[in-house]
C-alpha cells in the first residue's frame, strides 16, 4: 500500500514539475483571481481585509479544479487510464498517491495566495499554528474530495464541466469551516477557531476514509 | 490435467448495453501462441480487453490464470501483459522512467528494464527521452519494452505489429517466440497476414457481428489448428 502510494506521488509530482502546468498556468490563475476580487472591492478597502480569508479560500477552490482536472488529464491520453487499470496498483493506494500530490502542489500554492492576501489586501497574517493546522486539514480534505470526483468525472465525455458541478457543492463545507478557522486566526481570537479546525479535520478524515474506499469502483466504472 | 491459462465459455460482454461478445468459448493452454484473426469491429480487441479484466464479463464463465473473472477480474491484471491501441506511456517523463514505473507498479523486477530497452533499441540517448517525443513507432517500442520487462504470464497484444517498421517487427515475433519458449502464454489480434500466421501455433477467426444470433464464437480445443502460412483455419 505505501509503496504503491508513493510510487503513484512520486510519478505525478515529477510529471506536474516537467509540465510547468502548475507554475505556468495554475498559480497565474489563482493569482489573476485574487487581483480580480482586489479590483472589485478596491472602492472599500475595509471589506477587502474582512473578507480576505473567504477569498483566498474560494481562489483556492477553483485553483483545485484545475489541479483535479490537470491530474486525471495526464491519466486519460494514450491508452494511461487503462495502463493504470492494468498496473496492479491498489485502488486506494493510487487514490491517495494522486491525493498526496495535488495536496502538495496546494500547499505551494497557498504560500503563494498567503503573500498575494498580505501585498493585495494589506491582510496581516497571525495565528501562525492555527493558520498551519486550517491550512494543513482543508487542503487534505480539499484534494481528497477533489481526487474522488476526479476520478468520477474522468470517466464521461463532459468531464471538464461535470468536475466543478460536483465537486464545488460538496466542499463547500469545507471552504466555509477554512474560512471561518481563518478569520479567527487573523484576528488573534483562538477559541472562536478550533472547533472550526477540528471540523476541518474531520471532514479530511471523512473525505480521505470515503476516497480510499471509493475509488476503486469508481476507477472500474470509468 | 493442467489448468487453462485461458478458459471462456459461452462469454457475453456488454458496451453501453450493446453486445461486443456474444458467446464466446475460447480454451488456451500455457505456452500458445494464439492468433485472432477477423474483420475490424469483429469483437477482437473486445475478447482482448475481457480477458486482461479490462471489459466485464456479463454472463458465462471465465477463467484467466486460475482467477475468476467474473467474481473479480482485478486479480488477474498484475499477471498479464496487454498492449493496446494505445502505448499507455506518460508523456512527461522518459522511456526508462516510463518503463521502470510500470515495471514497480506491477511489483516487477527493474533490473530487466535495461535488458528490455536494450532489446527493443531504445537504451542510450532514446531512453532518456520524454515519451512525447517519441514518433508512434518508438512509442510502440517503449510499450513493448514494458512487457518485455514485465515479462507477465500472459502476453495480449492487439495489433502488435502496427506502427513498426521492418526490423522491429522480426524483433517483435522474435520477442514472441522467446516468451512461449519460456512457458509464456500469448493471445494476439493481427491482419498482417503470412508473418502471424507462421508465427501462431493456433488460430481463433472471429467474424461477423457478434450480435448475429447465428454467429458464434466456437471452441477450439488446445492445438488442434495447425495453422501454415497463408491463412487461418475458419471457425465459424
Amino acid at each position: 500500500m505505501w509503496r504503491d502510494l508513493l510510487l503513484v506521488a512520486s510519478k505525478d509530482l515529477r510529471i506536474e514539475w516537467r509540465s510547468k502546468v502548475g507554475t505556468g498556468q495554475i498559480a497565474p490563475f489563482a493569482l489573476t483571481v485574487l487581483l480580480l476580487f482586489a479590483f472589485a472591492l478596491d472602492p472599500d478597502r475595509g471589506v477587502l481585509v474582512r473578507a480576505a480569508s473567504g477569498l483566498f479560500w474560494v481562489t483556492v477552490l477553483l485553483s483545485t479544479v484545475l489541479a483535479v482536472q490537470r491530474s486525471f488529464a495526464i491519466e486519460s491520453t494514450d491508452g494511461a487510464r487503462d495502463g493504470l487499470r492494468l498496473s496492479g496498483l491498489d485502488p486506494g493506494a493510487i487514490f491517495l498517491g494522486k491525493a498526496i500530490a495535488i495536496v502538495i502542489q496546494l500547499l505551494v500554492l497557498e504560500v503563494v495566495l498567503a503573500i498575494g492576501v498580505v501585498v493585495l489586501y494589506d491582510a496581516a497574517l497571525g495565528g501562525a499554528l492555527m493558520l498551519l493546522l486550517t491550512c494543513a486539514f482543508a487542503t487534505i480534505g480539499i484534494a481528497a474530495c477533489g481526487t474522488l470526483y476526479g476520478v468520477l468525472a474522468a470517466g464521461v465525455r463532459a468531464r471538464e464541466t461535470l468536475l466543478p458541478l460536483l465537486f464545488l457543492p460538496v466542499v463547500a463545507p469545507v471552504m466555509l469551516a477554512a474560512a471561518r478557522a481563518s478569520e479567527a486566526a487573523l484576528a488573534g481570537s483562538a477559541a472562536d477557531g478550533w472547533p472550526w479546525v477540528r471540523l476541518l479535520a474531520v471532514f479530511a478524515t471523512i473525505y480521505a476514509a470515503v476516497g480510499t474506499v471509493a475509488f476503486g469502483p469508481l476507477l472500474e466504472d470509468g | 490435467m493442467s489448468v487453462p491459462v485461458v478458459s471462456f465459455r459461452s462469454v457475453v460482454a456488454l458496451v453501453d448495453r450493446f453486445p461486443v461478445l456474444a458467446g464466446v468459448d475460447l480454451h488456451v493452454e500455457a505456452g500458445e501462441v494464439v492468433l485472432l484473426t477477423g474483420a475490424n469491429g469483429a469483437g477482437k480487441t473486445s475478447l482482448l480487453r475481457a480477458v486482461a479484466g479490462l471489459l466485464p464479463v456479463a454472463q458465462g464463465e471465465a477463467t484467466v490464470l486460475g482467477h475468476d473473472l467474473v467474481a473479480d477480474p482485478r486479480p488477474v491484471r498484475r499477471l498479464v501483459g496487454f498492449l493496446g491501441h494505445g502505448s499507455a506511456l506518460y508523456g512527461e517523463l522518459t522511456v526508462d522512467e516510463n518503463v521502470r514505473f510500470a515495471v514497480r507498479a506491477a511489483a516487477g523486477d527493474v533490473a530487466r528494464v535495461p535488458a528490455a530497452l536494450e532489446r527493443l533499441g531504445l537504451d542510450g540517448r532514446l531512453a532518456a527521452v520524454p515519451a512525447d517525443r517519441l514518433s508512434a513507432g518508438q512509442r510502440r517500442r517503449a510499450a513493448l519494452a514494458v512487457l518485455l520487462a514485465r515479462d507477465p504470464a500472459l502476453w495480449l497484444l492487439d495489433e502488435p505489429h502496427a506502427s513498426l517498421d521492418a526490423g522491429t517487427r522480426a524483433e517483435l515475433d522474435a520477442i514472441v517466440r522467446d516468451a512461449a519458449e519460456r512457458g509464456r502464454t500469448v493471445l494476439f489480434s493481427s491482419h498482417e497476414g503470412g508473418r502471424t500466421h507462421a508465427l501462431a501455433t493456433t488460430a481463433v477467426a472471429i467474424e461477423g457481428g457478434a450480435t448475429a444470433s447465428d454467429d458464434r464464437y466456437l471452441f477450439i480445443p488446445s492445438g488442434s489448428l495447425d495453422v501454415p502460412v497463408g491463412g487461418p483455419t475458419h471457425v465459424a
